[in-house]
This record gives structure tokens, C-alpha cells and sequence, in this order.
């Protein structure tokens, strides 16, 4: 309650400030947009159905190139976690690849895809792959070696043994993981869809700035955080503590 | 040394375990003992199993030095040692978890250097599984196996039942007591039905009075199932409690110093004064042992253990 009490608080005060300054008038409106004047462009997003279309469109291109990164950075995470000579090798070239913003792989997908879909989908993939490998090697590692033992010694092994007995073991560990994948991807979908006429969130965006209508550029960026705030706070943080509750390390109720 | 603990008489069972009794002034009937078939088959044999590796400050550390033990169909082996000595490793050898140095591990006379469910270690830390229920940790090594679903559930029924936990099938492990939990790995170990029993410390972190409870059904179901039970433990008076035999391993290297049979009547009990005078005579023997071990633990540091993972 206390917690809710304060968010009100902090929220409305920066919207109060915000309001503030814009009826000040210092700058401009095409620079600075009023809050009413965003709410408006919200609204009329939401009726005329181009936020839904946009917000539809979004979701499906990140689901689809996360829920294959994570395949893939599972399998390429459990190889350099099993394998020494991976580990050395392919472990090091991981890391530093992290250091690459995912949209420097951006011409290069238009050269391989094409002006398409897959295009962003590779950028989403290549975004979110190396977080999620590297969360599953970390989980891989962190895991305590008494389950694989446990399992290898009631007969499980190779793909059993992975999926019913490593993969369950590390799952507390590479939730955070997984996590920063999903914000990874997000920020790249967005970023890719910034760059070309796509009907996705950061086409809109992008259309704002050319129209001038800073009020639909920040309308779309508050859309852009709520949606990622709602994945984290919805489905991780549940994902979390339903982990926890059932491992155990939380009071369960 | 000698002084009895204080003995638990029938109150502080918990109500599962229904009308068993510990046998004492109640009139149970002897546990028979196994037949030792002295000139058989051994089921496990351990020919010349050495075991040493690279510590981290490069020395090499020979743990384990040419071990030669038989196990017969049946029997109860205690292996007993100061800690540090390498006694969970030799189990997890046997497990076929780690490989050896050198030597051999045979089951029945057949070499194994790979984990198979004809023998099911109980780790110290359990090793169970905190995302199944018990119900399907104990239904794990079946599942491995391939056996039907109908076949899983009802042998989970009954080993479940068999170590007093059949209510308690859709619980989460964590939910459970220490003893409770030890039950559990118990009969995730049963229900794969393996010949051999590895049993790595199991009791030693339970309270004196749920370490006698299960003590007594470790014996009962040992009895009933005529399972091969090799059971490591530092505590001499649960290996005299316990054992048809014990094997006392010396402490760096590892070597089995001397065996002792030990054919005290069943039921014993911890209390026994002849259970006493037995562990006695260990402890004796294995004395300059466990000193040796306190010293390197005081001189080091650290508690002594054997890595048995460690780059050989």
C-alpha cells in the first residue's frame, strides 16, 4: 500500500512538473509537448487502431526472434559450458562481441535479407543471442554439480539428461538472463524498425519526427516503456517467483 | 567414548510409522542376518583402486592407494575413516561417477567405469530434485528407464509407502524435514531397484533421535529388499550399529587398514554396551588416523577433502 502511495506520488509530481513547464510556454510546443497534447495523440492512436496495428505487429517480430535466440543461445551456451576447448575459444569471442551494438549487424542483414522482416529478425536475434548464451553458460556453471551427478547416477544421460536435469538445475540461474535478453531484443526491434518503413513500433516513432508531432514521438516512447516494463514486471518477475516458491527459497504460501 | 547416549524409547516417532516397533522390549523378531556366501561371487569388488591428482598449488596428492575390498550378495560394508580420507570418494568410484588412477571396479564380476542403475548412490547433500515432487523424484530412475507409467506409479506407491512417506507424494522436497528428505533419497534409490546400496554419510546431518528412527528402517528395508548396502560414515558406533563388516581407511593415503566383522545379534542398537566395546576397538585403531587429519586440518587451514573431479 505504502509502495502504491509513493509511486502516486512520484508520478504525479513529475507530470505536475512537466505540466508546469509546458504552460510556461519557454519553448515552443513543436519542442516541447504538454502532457494533455500527448494524452491526446495517445488517444487518437488508439481509435484510429494504428497503435494497436503498430503494438501487434512489434510483439510478434520480437517474440519470434527472441524465442529463437533463446533456443539457439541455449544450445551455444551449454556447448561452451560443457566444452573446454568452446569454452577458451568461442567463450572469449562471446564476450567480446557484446561489446557490438546489436544494429551494427544492420547492413549486413540488408544485404543478406533484404528489405524484410527477417532483416529485423536478425538484428532482434543477434541483439539478444549473446546475452542469453552467456546467461546460460553462467547458469550452466553456477548450478551445484550434485544434480548432474544425481542424475547421471539414476541412469539419466545426453538429451535426458540435459533436458530433464541440467536444463531445470540452471533455470533459477539464467532467469535474470533470459531477462536482459528480452530487454536486448526489444531495444533492438525498435532500433531496426527505426531504420525502415516496417508498421512497427519505431516506425511510428519515426513518423512523428517527420510530421513534426513530437506529441505522437513521445506518445509512442511512453508506449515503448510500458510495454517492456510490463514483460519484465508481468511475466519475469513472475516467471521469478513462481522459480523460487517451488525451489523453495521463498516462504511459500 | 563409552557413554551411552541418551536413549529415545517409541515416543518420538512421528504417526506414519504406524505399529513398527524398534525391537527393543517389544518382543520384535530378530532381522535375519544375510547369507554371506564367503567362496561366492563377490557382487562388488575393487581390485588395486588408486586415485591421485594435481592439487591447486601443483603438488600431486596420491588420495587413494591400491584399495582391494569384496562386498558379498547381501552384505552391509561400513566403511569408516577419518574425513578428508577419500571415503565418498572410493563411493563415487563405485558409482562410476569419477574414474580411478588405476584399478578396477567389477559388479558380479563384469568391469564398469560408467554410472549404471544396478548401483544407486545417496549422496550426502541428497541430491534431490527441488523442481519435482517427491512423487517424481522417486519416479526419476524409472522414468530413465523407460518402464511404463503404470509400472512408475505403482512402484512409487511403494516405496513411498516403504519409508513411511506415502502422503506426502505431492509435496515439494523442500517442504519436508531433514529426515523426511533422507527418506525420500532413500526411496528414490529403492525404486530403481539397484543391487547395490551406496549410502554416502546419509545420517550425518539429522538429529540423534531421527538418526535412530531411520537406522531402524534402514536395517528393516535392508532386510526385506536383501539389497548389497556400502555405507561410508565417520561415525564408528553407527558402522558397529550397522555393518556386517567395517573397513577403516587411513587417512593420505587412503588404504584400507583393517577390516572387522562385526556379528553382534541384530537388532543392536546404538546403546549397546557391546556396540559400545566394539566401536571401542575401532576407534582405537583408527585414532593416529583421525589425529593425522586434525593436524592437517589445523596446519592447513581447511578441512582436508579429496577432489575427486580434479585434473588427474
Amino acid at each position: 500500500m505504502k509502495h502504491g502511495v509513493r509511486l502516486i506520488v512520484f508520478y504525479s509530481g513529475l507530470l505536475g512538473l512537466w505540466a508546469i513547464l509546458a504552460k510556461l510556454k519557454l519553448w515552443p510546443p513543436y519542442l516541447f509537448p504538454t502532457p494533455w497534447g500527448v494524452g491526446e495523440s495517445l488517444y487518437a492512436g488508439f481509435a484510429d487502431h494504428s497503435f494497436w496495428i503498430a503494438i501487434g505487429t512489434s510483439m510478434q517480430r520480437v517474440l519470434i526472434g527472441y524465442a529463437i535466440s533463446v533456443i539457439l543461445g541455449m544450445c551455444l551456451g551449454l556447448g561452451v559450458a560443457s566444452n573446454k576447448f568452446l569454452e577458451e575459444t568461442l567463450g572469449g569471442l562471446l564476450v567480446s562481441l557484446q561489446s557490438l551494438p546489436s544494429i551494427c549487424w544492420w547492413p549486413l542483414a540488408l544485404l543478406w535479407f533484404g528489405l524484410s522482416q527477417n532483416a529485423i529478425l536478425f538484428v532482434v536475434i543477434m541483439g539478444s543471442l549473446l546475452s542469453v548464451t552467456m546467461a546460460m553458460e553462467d547458469g550452466r556453471k553456477q548450478m551445484p554439480k550434485i544434480y548432474g551427478m544425481a542424475g547421471r547416477n539414476l541412469g539419466a544421460r545426453g538429451f535426458p539428461l540435459f533436458w530433464h536435469v541440467l536444463l531445470p538445475a540452471s533455470l533459477p540461474y539464467i532467469v535474470s538472463g533470459l531477462k536482459q535478453g528480452w530487454a536486448f531484443a526489444w531495444r533492438s526491434l525498435i532500433t531496426a524498425e527505426m531504420l525502415y518503413m516496417s508498421l512497427g513500433l519505431g516506425q511510428i516513432l519515426m513518423m512523428g519526427r517527420d510530421l513534426s508531432d513530437m506529441n505522437q514521438v513521445i506518445a509512442v516512447m511512453v508506449l515503448i516503456v510500458a510495454i517492456g516494463y510490463v514483460v519484465d514486471g508481468l511475466v519475469f518477475k513472475g516467471l521469478e517467483r513462481h522459480l523460487q516458491r517451488k525451489w523453495g527459497l521463498l516462504p511459500s504460501t | 567414548m563409552t557413554t551411552a547416549p541418551q536413549s529415545f524409547p517409541n515416543d518420538h516417532r512421528s504417526p506414519t510409522r504406524g505399529n513398527l516397533s524398534r525391537g527393543r522390549g517389544t518382543g520384535a523378531a530378530v532381522l535375519p542376518l544375510p547369507v554371506r556366501a564367503a567362496a561366492g561371487v563377490p557382487k562388488v569388488e575393487l581390485q588395486g583402486i588408486s586415485l591421485s591428482y594435481k592439487t591447486e598449488k601443483g603438488t600431486r596428492l596420491l588420495a587413494l592407494d591400491n584399495i582391494d575390498l569384496k562386498v558379498q550378495p547381501g552384505e552391509f560394508l561400513c566403511i569408516v575413516g577419518p574425513s578428508g580420507c577419500g571415503k565418498s570418494t572410493l563411493l563415487h568410484l563405485i558409482a562410476g561417477l569419477h574414474h580411478p588412477t588405476s584399478g578396477k571396479v567389477f559388479i558380479d564380476s563384469k568391469q564398469v567405469s560408467e554410472p549404471g542403475t544396478d548401483r544407486i548412490l545417496i549422496f550426502q547433500e541428497l541430491g534431490l530434485f527441488p523442481w519435482l515432487k517427491v512423487g517424481e523424484n522417486v519416479e526419476f530412475g524409472m522414468r530413465m528407464k523407460g518402464l511404463s507409467k503404470a509400472e512408475r506409479k505403482e512402484r512409487t506407491e511403494h516405496y513411498l509407502r516403504l519409508v513411511h512417506l506415502a502422503q506426502f507424494k505431492d509435496s515439494y522436497t523442500h517442504q519436508l524435514s531433514g529426515g523426511m528428505r533422507q527418506r525420500v533419497a532413500l526411496a528414490r534409490a529403492l525404486a530403481t531397484e539397484p543391487d547395490v546400496l551406496l549410502m554416502d554419510e546419509p545420517f550425518a546431518a539429522l538429529d540423534a533421535q531421527t538418526r535412530d528412527l531411520l537406522h531402524d528402517e534402514l536395517e528393516r528395508i535392508w532386510a526385506e529388499t536383501g539389497r548389497t548396502i556400502i555405507f561410508v560414515t565417520h561415525n564408528v558406533r553407527e558402522a558397529v550399529r550397522l555393518g556386517d563388516r567395517v573397513a577403516l581407511i587411513t587417512f593420505r593415503p587412503g588404504r584400507v587398514k583393517r577390516e572387522f566383522v562385526i556379528d553382534l545379534p541384530r537388532p543392536r542398537h546404538l546403546e549397546d554396551i557391546s556396540v559400545a566395546q566394539t566401536a571401542r576397538e575401532i576407534l582405537d585403531e583408527l585414532r593416529g588416523e583421525i589425529n593425522r587429519s586434525l593436524e592437517v586440518e589445523y596446519h592447513e587451514g581447511v578441512r582436508p577433502h579429496v577432489d575427486p573431479g580434479a585434473e588427474q
